[in-house]
């Protein structure tokens, strides 16, 4: 099968790339780009792992063709960390212990920015509808939500 | 033992050392490492339950552009039932067996290659229950297997029958004024981690491999993949990635031995994924259960005698846990009579591995359900009833040991008393309790603590991180040599690089590998009296460690400042060498860990839909050294058992397909399913351990199976004995009590 080159914008920075027809966005962000941070859990759109903006909307990539991404703006969690230190949700899933192994904190960390992007002031169900499509085995989820309600407190009224 | 109040950074909750690399995408899991002229490997499954192979031709496969190797079973030449399950031999056992493998430049070429292997089968009757497989004339799972090894007796299906017996169950009985008693069946369940298996595997001309793979202990990695491949160990260097959740999940091995051989075969690196799939049908789960129990009581509620009738599937192979099974379904009580007997059952379903406190939660679950049944009947809270009659220091446990300090009375006490407790359940909810155990472990562990130029502490040990133990080293470390916890890190070494550590398992790390870092210190402390000494010319029982700092001993005549950490290693090479501490041991006494929970539900009586609206966990961390990560077990464990209790089960179809191999269908909660998981840490300290720890990470999964169904039993006004309490069973019970 002859690979598509496809043209787009990754975290800022414009990016070409050869994929497969059939490879997923997120084979081309982990094996064509080399961006190992988004990750997969299920690559049927089930588990949140691997979450990225696409356009500024939160998608699983693993259910986005690689192709597709052609001429579009692609934010990854490796893009979160704008270059000013930890983005106040990283900081506050570190302070919470909001994350166990960690396998599932960068989809979470994606959704939950997206999440205050759209809504600065979510309630606990708002926030725990918002990430129902991002599976963590490991918290109980007990602990990353009350570090996204404590982003967003802080988001609402800097220290 | 140190006390409570001595403690600076033991009981702090700073941020872990790894933090940063896992919150940026940086950190390196199973499937993040590529190699330059990498091959891609994939596995080619049995599409039957039960066959026997008449051939494989893997010439097909070898035929396709891009293929560079293809194995099947006889490539695995070691390893007994490991190397079995790495790749099938005579027969296929299970419904996404191992049969062949293949490695390819792409992942696509060798997934198509796969189609080109012809394998001949004769399919024959899977067994696919405890009921069939210890049916009369049952089809055999493997015609070999007797008992318990008794080859007197005809072949069977049960593996192994293991027994606890003590005082006179006929006797106690006769003295209960109540008896509660039924038969329980919990459904198989996987571990869940969210990462799938992963590795990446090469080997030299020299016959020397290199594995990458996601694991709870490189060192068994190293040792099994070895035994299947008829190695040495010294022949294989095991690095373990970070790893994307476990639970007892990945401390066996499926993919390694098949990357060394096509490694070895192609010449060329191999990396191999599984899919969510694969991850379903072929690895983990833990054992369906049947469980038969009777419990009797005085009318004061002191429990006379217990019986338990225990089966455990345990997959196409021996080793079931249904050993642990019996020995916690009575050890949170005192009682002088009782028999246990525990049966390991073959059927045609993927071989079991740990999951957390594996075979607790379904032994517990049934008896756990009956003493809630026992209070009932007495009229009695089930909370005092479990006083009554709970296990304590100096009591006998079931298993045989005697209980040295152990915290179930202290849970139970706080339980008693916490407000989620003395605030009744909202009206129209139930509200079940129930108590969870595990044994803990262990075993041996080896740290090595290495001094920089400038004082910064780097701790090398060998046991995966899995949820933040890096932070609780240095907090141990930190407390031990009185520094800072900033000026601490912590790496897990790979097989080369660090002494041998057992897996990552029976909640050993923070109470074994923690003891040896403790140690370690210890071994700095010593070293940097010595070299005070030297430099001050005194001896060295002149000198403190203290605050971090060598200070001539009280009363001891000596003009001199106080030396630290820092100073004494950026010296060092004029007082003997750079500072390196190790130890290593075998730990003994880990310490029992209890639990109390409890959780308010609300039954849909339309949908027979159960919404948790409250839980609660009380848990005896003998220590906690950062209480963020106990609660983290905590709440972890609580959430995984709440799935078990309300849906997660395999569903298998007549011939043995699981129909339900995928998180769409295998429902493991979400965030919008759970409520807040309220913790309290209990502390009783563990007596073995320098600073007290016990290991937390298993006991939470245990009880919140019984306390979810005495929820539902409260709330419904009627039991249902079998998990998961899923909306279609529930409802049916509905209907059939209306
Ligand atoms: S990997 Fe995309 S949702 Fe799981
Ligand atoms: S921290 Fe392990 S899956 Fe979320």
């Amino acid at each position: 099968m002859a690979k598509v080159h496809v043209s787009t914008t990754v975290n800022g920075q414009p990016m070409d790339v050869l994929v497969e027809p059939n490879d997923s966005l997120l084979d081309t962000l982990r094996d064509g780009l080399g961006l190992t941070g988004t990750k997969e859990g299920c690559a049927t759109g089930d588990c949140g792992a691997c979450s990225v903006m696409l356009d500024g909307r939160l998608v699983c990539s693993c259910l986005v063709l690689g192709a597709e991404a052609e001429g579009k703006t692609i934010d990854t969690i490796e893009g979160v960390a704008d270059g000013d230190g930890l983005h106040i949700i990283q900081q506050k899933f570190l302070e919470h212990a909001a994350l166990q192994c960690g396998i599932c904190t960068p989809g979470f960390i994606v959704a939950a920015k997206a999440l205050l992007e759209r809504e600065p002031n979510p309630d606990e169900t708002t926030i725990r509808y918002w990430l129902a499509g991002n599976l963590c085995r490991c918290t109980g989820y007990d602990k990353i939500v009350r570090a996204v309600q404590d982003a967003a407190n802080e988001l609402a009224s800097p220290a | 033992m140190a006390e409570a109040v001595d403690l600076k950074a033991i009981g702090t909750r700073p941020v872990r050392p790894d933090g940063v690399e896992k919150v940026t995408g940086r950190a390196n899991f199973g499937a993040d490492l590529n190699l330059p002229g990498m091959l891609h490997g994939k596995i080619l499954r049995s599409p039957h339950a039960h066959a026997r192979i008449k051939s494989i031709d893997l010439s097909g496969a070898l035929a396709v552009d891009g293929v560079l190797a293809a194995i099947s079973g006889e490539d695995i030449p070691g390893g007994g039932d490991l190397g079995d399950n790495v790749l099938a031999n005579e027969k296929v056992l299970y419904h996404g067996h191992a049969v062949a493998a293949v490695a390819a430049t792409s992942a696509y070429i060798a997934e198509q290659a796969l189609d080109q292997i012809q394998v001949e089968y004769e399919v024959l009757n899977p067994v696919l229950s405890i009921d069939d497989a210890i049916a009369d004339g049952a089809t055999l799972v493997n015609e070999s297997q007797h008992t318990n090894g008794d080859t007197s007796q005809p072949a069977s299906n049960i593996a192994a029958i293991t027994k606890f017996e003590r005082g006179d169950i006929d006797k106690g009985f006769a003295e209960a004024a109540v008896v509660a008693e039924g038969e329980f069946r919990v459904p198989t369940a996987h571990q869940g981690y969210i990462e799938p298996h992963a590795c990446t595997a090469t080997i030299n001309e020299e016959g020397k491999a290199t594995v990458w793979c996601c694991t709870q202990g490189q060192f068994d990695v190293r040792s099994m993949t070895a035994n299947c491949l008829d190695k040495q160990v010294s022949d294989i260097r095991v690095i373990p990635s970070e790893i994307g959740g476990g639970f007892g999940g990945k401390t066996t091995i499926y993919l390694e031995p098949v990357a060394v051989k096509l490694s070895e075969i192609s010449g060329r690196p191999v990396k191999m994924v599984m899919s969510r799939e694969e991850v379903f049908r072929a690895t983990g789960p833990t054992s369906a259960t049947l469980c038969r129990v009777k419990v009797g009581a005085k009318s004061d509620g002191t429990i006379t005698a217990a019986t338990a009738w225990l089966a455990y599937e345990a997959g196409a192979y021996p080793g079931a846990p249904v050993g642990p099974g019996c020995m916690s379904v009575l050890a949170p009580y005192e009682l002088e009579n009782f028999k246990i007997e525990g049966h390991d059952v073959l059927v045609n379903k993927p071989k079991v591995a740990a999951y957390r406190a594996p075979g607790a939660p379904q032994s517990m679950h049934a008896m756990e359900c009956a003493i809630d049944d026992l209070a009932r009947k007495l009229e009695m809270d089930p909370i005092e009833l479990r006083l009554k009659n709970a296990a304590d220091e100096g009591t006998i446990a079931p298993y045989g040991p005697q209980f040295p300090a152990i915290g179930l009375r202290a849970c139970l006490e706080a339980a008693k008393v916490h407000p989620n407790y003395t605030t009744p359940p909202a009206e129209g909810q139930g509200r079940g309790v129930a108590v969870g155990f595990w044994f803990n472990i262990g075993m041996q562990s080896s740290a090595e603590i290495r001094i920089a130029e400038n004082g910064a502490v780097t701790i090398m040990e060998g046991s995966p991180d899995i949820g933040g133990s890096r932070a609780s080293m240095c907090l141990m470390a930190a407390e031990t040599l009185g520094i800072p916890y900033e000026n601490i890190n912590a790496h897990v070494g790979d097989t080369e690089a660090t002494g041998y550590c057992n897996t990552t398992g029976g909640s050993r790390t923070t109470f074994a590998t923690g003891m040896a870092v403790i140690e370690a210190c210890e071994d700095i402390i010593a070293q940097c009296k010595e070299r005070a000494a030297l430099t001050w010319d005194l001896d060295v029982n002149q000198v403190d460690w203290e605050d971090g700092q060598a200070v001539p001993k009280p009363g001891v005549n000596a003009d001199v400042k106080p030396l630290s950490l820092a100073d004494i290693a950026r010296s060092a090479g004029r007082t003997g060498g750079p500072l390196l501490g190790r130890a290593s041991l075998n730990a003994q006494g880990p310490g029992a860990s209890f639990s109390v929970n409890w959780t308010d539900v609300e039954v849909d009586r339309e949908t027979g839909k159960v919404d948790v609206m409250a839980f609660t966990g009380v848990q005896d961390a003998g220590r906690a050294i950062h209480p963020s990560y106990v609660e983290g077990q905590m709440q972890g464990g609580a959430v995984q058992g709440l799935g078990w209790a309300l849906n997660e089960e395999y569903i298998y179809d007549a011939n043995g397909v699981m129909e339900n191999a995928g998180f769409l269908d295998y429902r493991v909660p979400v965030t919008s399913d759970m409520p807040m998981i309220d913790t309290q840490i209990v502390e009783v300290p563990n007596p073995s351990h320098p600073y007290g720890v016990r290991g937390v990470g298993e006991t939470p999964i245990v009880a919140p199976l019984a306390a979810t169904s005495n929820a539902v039993r409260d709330a419904l006004g009627f039991r249902i004995n079998d998990l998961p309490l899923s909306p279609p069973r529930v409802l049916a019970a509905i209907d059939e009590n209306e």
